[in-house]
């Protein structure tokens, strides 16, 4: 032991405790506590934040409804080569049939007809009716039984679809997410043209969120600039101009806009006192692309803003005074000295709005109208109206992976600490 | 602004103003939708754009029949009611958990700190929607959904990483020497923390819990989710508004609420002097 041959040079507290382990304990004591003072609020979030939003991504691979209610067919499917070609065997008609029926006497043959309708469209009354009809049949032989209660039976695409359907979990919810499907031989597919709608609109999420994030840096620049190099008194008065949208409701300003640009509204009625457009073509501007687009851009500005002040506030004057002395043109010493100095707040800038907006939903849902939805405004969809909870997980997947990824990115280039907020 | 300076080429005086002329446009898209509500709201006619009477400044164009209609409303009224109820609950709940954990976070010995700042500060960034439907499902097995318990939790989660980022910002640089004085002194930890480290903190706590408020005051993508017809909060109520029967109401409404950030802003800003003078730096 190094402490013992050391002899009594092993300095100790008064308690005779050596002094290295003594630090050691009291070091140990520190972070428990540190860790304690965390943990009430990391519980918290985790229980009931981080954990139902867990639950809900694992709804894009649940798929309990059949093999719950069908439990026998589920099984003989699971075990059938489906890539052999062909139909499946009897037993395997037998089985499926007594499970229909018997899923009809326990009320939840609709589930899986409702299943089954997302994987195949328009298969709903196969499941419903066949049920219905095998219900009054004893005997077999179910093959034909059942093809003559539904002659999609006798297809191989039907079963290779319920053979999906039933397996306990899947990738089909995915797989509708990027617009793809399996085709007639239970192959990957692209969706049919008129069918593919989600690729185009993660498309069009991340044009707008890009589109809305280059607007916010050109308007932010210049007012962050003119506040940056104004004396204190007043780029704080021209700081609550900025300030003042950003605390105010989201709702508040959403109405604004409506009122502003609706074709009753303000800016019609002045381009139209003005002369500029006759009174019987005034300009749809909102409950469109247009309407979501310019309302975002107000709301995510100062977003913009701050963290762009807050980087130019720091940049001295005497940098570019120096270019300009050397020989520099205006535009080549801000270009050459003084933008590069600006570019860590562009980056916090412009990951914060990105972020927040490619998951925003309630300025599209509300001014929107028919073409200016977003990747949100249908994941409300299907958990509202559609009720298809596992494709709106899996939509809300894929853009949560997005957001995770780009947090990431914010939290390597900027660090959550260094966040500013008013 | 004083004006360019004498020596400016013409050029450079184009320039100048034709900055500070770029900036006031930009400054005004910011403003114009805040100011142009509030006189629309004293409208006297149920019409959201301004009317020829309004113009001329007549005195019969303007009425509070938009107010009265607020305060005659019961559906509003409860409104108004429930959102203080569910914000100020979800604020104390939010401020009280946040700081401890700002507190905690604030020592660099902390292990998995930058870990655990990530989780924390989470809620502030995953898509709304994406909280929102996982919630549902979470409070619906709970049977939460459509209370006020349920919502007041959800609003919570939303409201601490304002708080974690306000209080932690306040503690950096905050001298730790203090406490161990005052602990040496003989004070216990809790005096130590009400004595020593809460009013050098109370600035950001205090901002972080006016931060913390007005999420919950103002969100509605959750409410939407959770609440049912006796949960309705003034966000809620002003999406019923906009989506369903449009009426000025909702503008009154929109003016009270932007008389009431005013209000909120102003505190905020005291608090920030405040803050800065404390800590010596340079008031402004």
């Amino acid at each position: 032991m190094a402490e013992a041959t050391a002899g009594n040079t092993v300095l100790t507290t008064a308690d005779g405790v050596p002094l290295k382990r003594k630090l050691r304990q009291t070091q140990q004591q520190m972070k428990r506590r540190a860790f304690g003072l965390v943990l009430p609020l990391l519980a918290f979030i985790l229980i009931t934040f981080v954990w139902p939003i867990g639950l809900m991504v694992y709804r894009s691979i649940d798929n309990p409804t059949v093999s719950e209610s069908m439990p026998n067919a589920t099984a003989a499917l699971q075990a059938w080569d489906g890539s052999a070609g062909g139909l499946p065997p009897e037993e395997i008609y037998a089985i499926v049939a007594r499970d229909l029926v018997q899923a009809r006497k326990d009320k939840t043959v609709g589930k899986v007809a409702t299943r089954l309708n997302y994987e195949l469209p328009g298969s709903r009354s196969l499941i419903t009716s066949s049920a219905r009809k095998l219900s009054r049949i004893e005997e077999g032989p179910w093959k034909e039984a059942m093809t003559q209660a539904d002659k999609k039976w006798g297809e191989r695409q039907t079963w290779l679809a319920f053979q999906r359907v039933s397996a306990r979990y899947t990738l089909g919810y995915y797989l509708a997410a990027v617009d793809m499907t399996y085709d007639e031989d239970g192959k990957l597919a692209a969706q049919s043209e008129e069918r593919q709608i989600y690729v185009t609109l993660f498309l069009r999420t991340l044009w707008v969120s890009l589109f809305i994030t280059v607007a916010c840096i050109v308007l932010a620049y210049p007012i962050s600039y003119l506040m940056a190099t104004q004396p204190l008194r007043i780029s704080n008065l021209l700081m609550i101009l900025v300030l003042l949208p950003f605390w105010t409701s989201l709702l508040v300003r959403t109405t604004s806009w409506i009122v502003l640009l609706q074709t009753e509204g303000v800016l019609n009625d002045i381009m139209v006192a003005l002369g500029l457009i006759g009174d019987e073509n005034r300009v749809q501007m909102i409950y469109n692309m247009t309407g979501t687009i310019v309302a975002m851009v107000h709301i995510l500005l100062p977003f913009m803003v701050l963290p762009l002040f807050s980087v130019m506030k720091t940049i001295s004057p005497s940098y570019v005074r120096a270019a300009q002395s050397l020989g520099a043109t205006p535009a080549r010493a801000f270009w050459k000295v003084y933008f590069p100095q600006t570019v860590p707040g562009i980056g916090a800038g412009s990951i914060l709005v990105f972020i927040l907006a490619i998951g925003y939903y309630i300025t599209p849902a509300l001014v929107g109208g028919r073409t200016g939805q977003l990747i949100s405004n249908f994941i409300a969809f299907h958990m509202q109206k559609s009720l298809n909870w596992g494709l709106a997980a899996a939509l809300g997947g894929i853009l949560l992976a997005g957001v995770l990824a780009l947090y990431w990115l914010y939290n390597r280039i900027v660090g959550i600490d260094n966040m500013k907020l008013g | 602004m004083a004006g360019p300076p004498p020596y400016a080429t013409p050029l450079d005086r184009a320039w100048y103003y034709g900055f500070r002329f770029i900036c006031a446009l930009i400054f005004l898209f910011l403003i114009a939708p805040i100011l142009v509500i509030m006189p629309l709201s004293f409208n006297a006619e149920p019409y959201f754009t301004f009317t020829k009477g309004m113009l001329s400044l007549d005195s019969e164009a303007f009425s509070v029949r938009w107010y009265e209609d607020i305060i005659t409303n019961q559906q509003w009224l409860h409104s108004i009611k429930n959102s203080f109820i569910v914000g100020i609950s979800s604020t104390i709940l939010a401020t009280t958990l946040g700081t401890a954990a700002a507190l905690g976070l604030s020592r660099s010995y902390l292990p998995y700190r930058s870990l655990i700042m990530g989780v924390l500060i989470s809620p502030m960034i995953v898509p709304l929607i994406i909280t929102a439907a996982g919630m549902y499902f979470f409070y619906s097995d709970l049977r939460l959904t459509q209370t006020f318990t349920g919502l007041i939790l959800a609003h919570t989660v939303l409201g601490t990483p304002f708080v974690v980022i306000t209080v932690t910002a306040t503690l950096v640089g905050f001298d730790h020497s203090l406490t161990r004085a005052a602990q040496s002194l003989g004070a216990d930890p809790t005096r130590t923390f009400f004595k020593v480290q809460m009013p050098l903190i109370l600035p950001g706590v205090i901002s972080g819990a006016l931060f913390a408020f007005v999420t919950s005051f103002d969100e509605v993508v959750v409410v939407l989710f959770m609440a049912g017809f006796e949960q309705r909060t003034i966000p809620r109520q002003m999406w019923a508004g906009i989506r369903e029967q449009i009426s000025p109401t909702i503008l009154a409404v929109a003016t009270l609420l932007i008389i009431f950030s005013i209000c909120l802003m102003t505190v905020l800003e005291l608090l920030r002097r405040r803050n800065e003078r404390l800590r010596g730096l340079s008031p402004g």
